[in-house]
């Protein structure tokens, strides 16, 4: 929407009913009134503060106060404040409403806080049940009234702000004014300033229209019903009720109609120099640890204003709650994660130990600067290839890195590399660590609508992409100036909203210096792959973690300079130019793995006489199933490949042995680990033969210089936080590592919750070593039954039904409540079947048979839901719901 | 001991009372008509005032098993069986000394029709429980365990489903039903519902018996804790018996709707015998219903002695064993 609503004589209308006195102001006494009419007041009315109806969900009558103070004016008004009234509080929270809102946003705040924590949360002044006084209170006078409060309860102590909406704004003019004891501020969804270059919220603009103000905020109750209904799920009906509660009337809604007139989006505005000045109070808090905690989903304040207050607060944990709205305390537990961040605050946590000192990402290439080998080859379908020596590559390196300092990427900024495996991603990518920059890596699996909610996360300041993914980043609006990787004619380059090109930065850069090494403790990457389910989560790198990363590949597979790599899977192909090996890509789908044919494998092979082959499990499975167009020379190429490694998901052992098979020198290997710690584990697929069946696959032994644990499971199949190796106990497994992830990106309740204890990476998966130390994993702990014997784990049951003839595919779910669930088989039968429904006999026998544990019903499914991009981490989730339906007597559905 | 259990004829309170006995108690059972048990016995109504006295005499505790169990029928003869029968047995039992009640209770007393998944035992409601049977022994129970007090200790065991050889209630109605080719599948047939081997449901009997001093005024629901798609369960049953799997299937409305016509019809026929189907009957039979065993297992320090697979090897061979034809 580019149409501007605000017109200045609206600014002019309102000045005539209330004269604004700067001199006045400017000693903080806030705004003198003349007329009583506010430009909403027409049916403003006055009425006491009352208490709250005694059965509102989730609300204690017995939080409730009523205050009264003195206001700056002398007259005495009546707060409606909920207060969980501990004495001697370590710290208090102190929690400001937004509009139209009203205390009771707050009440799980208050219902979860810690002993020791005290929680006040505010009704404003002809807000909430406070008093209606029938004068409209601006910005600045509703700051004086917070503070007139708080010194009338006699607040002392320690204090963390907490606000909503435009409460944001007044909790923190409050909080400037307090600095002294202020021990932190925690934010939701808010804003205190337009950033430069963005409209004000449409939304607002519309509410601010002649007429519509009135008719929409006092007249009808439409303005709370619209921000009740941006919520999904739905908010149940009692609870927007009781947000109705207050505001029954017109009369009794005349405030929120204030509210939106207040909202300074107009320099000329009366509260402008108010928020100004709130803004100007917010330098001051920049060593505050701050908290905010933001429902993306919000039409008003989006990521915009979160990145805005991110920039103002450096101390700043943030955490996005995906798929929530405006009102985020009620689409997501902000009060969990309130009080477990200021729980952390008190908890002191000694300062991780300085990293030792590595080689920079970009050693391999330095090292190799003056060699006329060639680093890099790009295989194309057609056989045509692309190739750079190590020397041109170093060089165009470093003409990028200082040309992207000359397109104004400073360090710490985010560049997104939405560019294929290739030359121009080695190059994008190693000029970006070189100037400081944190690179953004999207895995294309994603699909458009998961690379963007990725990079909406990320909120990337440039976007390196193909031309491709800059029409996507237009249409979809994709955060970040756009920087086209291929050349691009000028009205293209227009058309996409493109400012530069990749050629265009490397000609500024040969005429400019290199800018100053980035820090080991350095921001790094954002890295997010596709999880099974859910929302892809971010994952940010130092320098060091990217470093000892790769100095623990380089030693795990015994990597030197003879080796020539075929890197076919994303993550570990980047590394090649680091550890200075020579590396190819194949010519393959990048958005699709599993569609890596045999021969693109052996031409990639044959052109650098590879050593070395990275594959993805999808590939390796479609480069046996391809392996029959093999000619003898593309044979013999793959039969010179010492190391085959693949890693990802899950590969199957017949996989493996194929792809042996047309390797037949080559060691195969899977390392085990995840996004957030890689590798973890490695095992050769002789060690898994070895190992032979067990409760789980075998990963093998941890890797050197990595520490793993589990931590055991109770009763109904919560880890228990006590780390051990003990050979047999299955619990979560836990990882440290000098090559960890720094922390989750924009998500500090997921870390904080990951990281337990402190130093550990909590993996999601279940296992157990065996006597020998080796890791068998057993499942992910999200899908472990929690039956009345004990937790369940699902692959060790799955793998020997899988063994049975008539049987493909299976999953392990449980249908029932946590501790006394019952254990159910879905399985895929060799000779198909229709739909879900229960096994034959003879089917339901032989799974019974080949179980340990009490199987309540066996059903068959056509197939069970996986992942795109992997096709093999099973959703169980999903099974278990169906599964749940289905045998509680409910309709049999599609899976 | 002295222990008194009352229906002695029926397949449980037979079952109880030998076990009773093959530990040394000292047995009496109650009911019309001789048991063949061996046992000291009383032979009378329930209702029977001055039997009941009799037989109470000298008891230490009490297994209330005898309940009138048909799943229809006019509403007096359940409330005066089932409600005052019980009632009467409690208060004379607890004035003549008897110091334990097991009250045999049914599962079907806390469930509305909707399904129960892994739920534990929610207190006795006549008000919504379904049929008279239910409704009842839920008022029965509620009277029960109201009893309950210093001294007299009342224990509610509620066993759900149980069967076994020679049982006339379940396996006897379904082996009828599908000797006539009456026997249908309602609904998908894929409701788990658990049930109770009947030698399970006599040791916790027992074992409430033993420790009703700790458990008094407490109501356990008891079973195998092996739920089963309910399909699978019926086949089992009459594979058992020789005969083969079922091959009618009846949509689980339309079974519901016939339960309510039947009922209906049969109430004002005035009629005795039983309907072929019941709302009841079509609930119970279409939606799942099984129970969170932990708390039972842990207080009764019971466990199930005999699983399925073997409780059906001992069907089959009783079945093997009786005549051809079947004695039932």
């Amino acid at each position: 929407m580019t149409v501007r609503f605000f017109r200045p004589e609206q600014a002019r209308d309102i000045a005539v009913i209330e004269t604004y006195d700067p001199r006045v102001s400017r000693q903080g006494i806030g705004l003198r009134r003349l007329g009583d009419a506010g430009p909403v007041g027409s049916r403003a009315s006055t009425a006491p503060a009352t208490r709250p109806p005694a059965d509102l969900p989730g609300l204690e009558p017995s939080w409730s106060r009523l205050i009264t103070t003195p206001d700056l004016d002398g007259v005495g008004r009546t707060f409606h404040v909920l207060d969980n009234a501990v004495s001697n509080p370590r710290v208090t929270l102190l929690c400001v409403h937004g509009n139209p809102t009203w205390s009771y946003l707050w009440r799980k705040v208050v219902a979860k806080a810690d002993p020791g924590v005290r929680v006040i949360a505010v009704d404003q002044l002809e807000m909430g049940f406070s008093e209606r006084t029938g004068a409209t209170r601006r910005l600045r006078q509703r700051v004086d009234d917070l503070c007139a409060l708080t010194t009338e309860m006699g607040l002392d102590g320690p204090v963390i702000t907490v606000g909503h909406d435009w409460g944001g704004a007044i909790s923190l003019g409050w909080a400037a004014r307090h600095s002294a004891r202020l021990e932190g501020v925690v934010l939701t969804n808010t804003a205190i300033h337009q950033p430069e270059g963005s409209p004000a919220p449409a939304l607002i603009r519309m509410a601010r229209l002649p007429g519509v103000l009135q008719l929409v905020c006092v007249a009808t109750p439409t303005f709370i019903d619209s921000a009740l209904a941006l919520s999904r799920p739905r908010i149940p009906q009692p609870v927007r009720d009781a947000f109705h509660a207050p505001y029954r009337s017109a009369g009794r809604r005349a405030g929120i109609g204030a509210f939106v007139e207040d909202i300074p989006l107009d320099p000329a505005h009366p509260s402008a120099e108010a928020l100004d000045e709130i803004v100007a109070g917010v330098e001051k808090l920049r060593d505050i640890p701050a908290l905010l905690l933001w429902g993306p989903s919000d039409p008003v304040f989006s990521d915009i204003y979160l990145r805005d207050l991110a920039g103002r607060l450096p101390r700043a944990d943030i955490h996005r709650f995906v798929g929530a709205s405006h009102l985020v305390c009620e689409d997501a537990d902000v009060a969990g994660a309130i009080h477990a961040w200021v729980g952390q605050l008190h908890g002191s946590q000694p300062p991780p130990a300085a990293p030792p000192p590595r080689p920079p990402a970009w050693a391999g290439l330095e090292r190799r600067a003056r060699d006329s080998d060639v680093a890099m080859v790009e295989m194309t379908p057609r056989g045509r290839q692309r190739s750079i020596t190590f020397a041109d590559l170093g060089a165009d390196v470093k003409r990028v890195a200082a040309g992207l300092v000359e397109a104004g990427v400073t360090k710490g900024d985010r560049v997104a590399l939405l560019v294929p495996p290739g030359v121009d991603l080695a190059v994008c990518l190693y000029a970006c660590w070189r100037t400081g920059a944190v690179v953004v890596l999207v895995d294309a699996g994603l699909g458009a609508r998961g690379i963007s909610r990725a990079l909406k996360s990320a909120a990337p300041k440039y976007v390196i992409g193909i031309p491709r993914a800059l029409v996507a980043a237009r249409a979809l609006r994709w955060p970040g100036e756009r920087v086209a990787a291929l050349p691009m004619d000028r009205r293209t380059a227009r058309a996409l909203g493109v400012f530069t090109t990749l050629d265009d930065v490397r000609r500024a850069g040969s005429m400019a210096a290199l800018p100053l090494e980035p820090d080991d403790m350095d921001d790094a990457a954002v890295v997010f792959t596709s999880g099974a389910t859910g929302p892809a989560k971010g994952v940010l790198y130092r320098h060091h973690q990217l470093q000892a990363q790769r100095d623990v590949l380089a030693r795990l597979y015994d990597i030197s300079d003879a080796d020539r790599l075929v890197a076919a899977f994303a993550p570990f192909a980047l590394y090649g130019p680091a550890i200075g090996v020579p590396s190819v890509v194949p010519a393959m789908n990048i958005t699709a793995p599993g569609t890596l044919e045999a021969v693109a494998l052996a031409d990639a092979a044959a052109a650098i006489d590879a050593t070395l082959v990275f594959a993805s499990p999808a590939a390796l499975a479609n480069v046996v199933a391809t392996s029959g167009a093999l000619t003898p020379p593309q044979r013999a190429a793959l039969a010179r490949i010492r190391l085959l490694l693949s890693a990802g998901a899950p590969v199957s052992r017949s996989v493996l042995s194929a792809a042996n098979e047309l390797m037949p020198n080559a060691e195969p290997h899977t390392p085990y680990g995840m996004t957030e710690v890689l590798p973890v584990t490695d095992v050769t697929l002789g060690e898994i033969e070895d190992a032979g069946d067990g409760n789980g696959v075998c990963v093998g032994r941890p890797v050197f210089g990595v520490a793993v644990a589990v931590s055991p499971l109770d009763a109904v199949g919560r880890a228990t936080g006590e780390l051990t190796t003990v050979a047999g106990v299955t619990g979560e497994v836990c990882i440290q590592a000098a090559h960890m992830k720094e922390s989750y990106d924009n998500l500090w309740v997921t870390q904080h919750r990951t990281t337990q204890p402190p130093g550990w990476h909590r993996s999601g998966d279940v296992g157990h070593f065996d006597a020998e130390g080796r890791l068998w994993i057993e499942g992910r702990l999200i899908h472990v039954v929690s039956t009345d014997i004990g937790p369940v784990t699902p692959v060790g049951i799955e793998r020997a039904v899988e063994s049975l003839p008539s049987v493909c595919q299976a999953a392990v779910v449980g249908v029932g409540p946590p501790g006394t669930q019952r254990v159910v088989l879905a399985v895929v039968p060799n000779d198909g079947c229709g739909r879900l429904h229960l096994a034959p006999e003879t089917l339901a026998t032989q799974v019974r048979a080949v179980t340990h544990v009490d199987v309540a019903a066996v059903l068959t499914v056509p197939a069970l839901p996986v992942d795109k991009r992997h096709n093999s981490k099973v959703d169980r989730t999903r099974v278990a719901t169906s599964a749940g339906t289905v045998l509680a007597g409910g309709r049999i559905r599609k899976l | 001991m002295k222990a008194l259990v009352t229906g002695g004829t029926s397949l449980l309170g037979s079952t109880t009372a030998r076990k009773l006995r093959a530990r040394g108690d000292d047995v009496t059972v109650f009911q019309r008509r001789p048991s063949g048990l061996g046992a000291r016995e009383v032979l009378a109504d329930i209702a029977d005032a001055e039997a009941v006295t009799r037989a109470v005499q000298g008891a230490d505790v009490v297994i209330h098993a005898a309940a009138k169990v048909e799943m229809a029928g006019p509403w007096p003869a359940f409330e005066q069986t089932n409600i005052k029968g019980t009632v009467n047995l409690v208060r004379t039992a607890r004035d003549s000394g008897v110091q334990r009640f097991v009250y045999v209770s049914s599962p079907s007393v806390a469930h509305a029709g909707r399904s129960l998944v892994g739920r534990p035992a929610t207190p006795a409601s006549p008000e919504s429980a379904r049929g008279s049977y239910a409704r009842s022994k839920a008022a029965a129970e509620r009277l029960a365990l109201a009893a309950n007090e210093s001294g007299f200790s009342v224990v509610a065991v509620r066993p759900h489903l149980v069967w076994g050889p020679g049982d006339q209630q379940l396996v006897g109605r379904i082996i009828t039903r599908a000797r006539q080719g009456r026997l249908a599948i309602i609904g998908t047939g894929t409701a788990l519902v658990d049930t109770t081997y009947v030698d399970n449901a006599a040791d916790a009997l027992v074992a409430a018996a033993d420790r009703a001093h700790e458990l008094g005024g407490r109501a356990f629901v008891v079973s195998n804790g092996e739920p089963r798609p309910v399909s699978e369960l019926l086949n089992r049953i009459v594979v058992a018996a020789g005969l083969p799997p079922i091959r009618l299937r009846v949509p689980a409305a339309v079974a519901r709707a016939a339960g309510a016509v039947f009922e209906q019809l049969w109430d004002r026929l005035n009629r005795e015998d039983e309907p072929p189907i019941t709302r009841f009957l079509a609930e119970q039979l279409s939606t799942a219903h099984w129970f969170d065993q932990r708390e039972t297992r842990r207080l009764l320090a019971w466990r199930p002695a005999v699983g399925l697979d073997e409780g059906f090897s001992r069907l089959a061979e009783w079945f093997r064993a009786s005549k051809p034809t079947g004695s039932l």
